[in-house]
């Protein structure tokens, strides 16, 4: 009867990586797919293949996905950056963080100026519609801006972000 | 002998060797620090980790290592990914924010230029009500998530 169960065909990743029987009620084996050896490979070489069994069982199973994701990147990071990791990943984006903040803080004053610029012109000027302060502001682009682009930092190169 | 131990020996209850690859990082005066970094990476993750290392990088090593630890300990499902993701959207908002200004800036731009000639004939655009300014919002986003990663410990 024992004998009669498939073996290696069925092994998810993990069991394959761990060179062992990957029984029905694998624990690994709804998150390491066969076809995914280098997953599993890289959260075992960070955490080890004990300490993420003990990780997902601490979890309620409906967020065991999330958390073998969350492994993954973490793994990959550190695997990339064996120093800091993804405290790194955190310094990094804080900084750009502040950069685009003080961006937007000059962008926005300079944005006053154009403002109050065009408002000192229209009240001298009758060839415009006389306007409120408001208007003017309200003026100016005829739609939605698509022309920016999506951040591309340097952790795309990771696999797929696994939080949308 | 025994009080010279670091405290990743005295966890593993193991003699401390002088050439400890975990001594000069786990001081024997915090205990916690090498529980939480066992509890998640292992003892023997660590070691190799930090033996791969060259010597002046370990130390730093350790800290990151014990931060990820504790992000884990506290938020088992996401760890420090969870602040990496609220990190992205946050960038992602203030770069749309930016991308808006600097739309009205050009709009504004080229309203002025046309102004500065009088035989043009003046175009009143229709603009989205996102654009309308909003002076009282010139200051940094309300909700900062700077994690000054030194507040996370006790």
């Amino acid at each position: 009867m024992k004998s009669q169960e498939p073996r290696s065909s069925s092994s998810c990743a993990a069991c394959k990586f761990l060179k062992r029987r990957c029984t029905p009620n694998c624990q690994f084996a709804p998150y390491f797919r066969s076809d995914e050896p280098k997953k599993f490979a890289k959260v075992h070489k960070v955490f080890g293949a004990s300490n993420v069994s003990k990780i997902l069982n601490g979890v309620p199973e409906q967020q065991r996905e999330d958390t073998v994701n969350s492994l993954v990147y973490e793994a990959e990071v550190r695997l990339h950056d064996p120093v800091y990791g993804c405290i790194g990943a955190i310094a990094s984006l804080q900084q750009k963080m502040v950069e685009l903040q003080h961006d937007l803080i000059l962008a926005r004053a300079r944005l006053a100026c154009y403002v109050d610029q065009q408002y000192s012109s229209s009240i001298y000027d009758d060839q415009y519609v006389n306007m409120d302060p408001l208007s003017g502001i309200q003026e100016g682009n005829n739609g939605l801006v698509d022309n920016f682009n999506h951040n591309s930092l340097d952790f795309d190169q990771f696999s797929q972000f696994p939080f949308p | 002998m025994n009080s010279s131990r670091c405290a990743a020996c005295k966890h593993l209850r193991r003699r401390c060797p002088s050439d400890c690859i975990f001594s000069p990082y786990f001081p024997s005066n915090n205990p916690r620090r090498f529980a939480y970094v066992h509890k998640i990476y292992g003892a023997s993750n660590v070691g190799k980790i930090l033996q791969d290392l060259p010597a002046n990088c370990r130390a730093e090593a350790a800290d990151s290592l014990y931060y990820e630890a504790y992000c884990r300990i506290k938020d088992p499902v996401y760890g420090c990914v969870g602040m990496i993701t609220i990190l992205h959207q946050e960038i992602y908002n203030v770069q749309c924010q930016l991308a808006r200004v600097q739309a009205e800036i050009a709009a504004l731009s080229s309203n002025q230029s046309e102004s500065e000639e009088p035989q043009q004939q003046y175009q009143q655009v229709e603009v989205a009500p996102n654009f309308i300014l909003q002076p009282e919002q010139n200051g940094l986003l309300n909700s900062t998530s700077f994690y000054d990663l030194s507040t996370l410990f006790d």
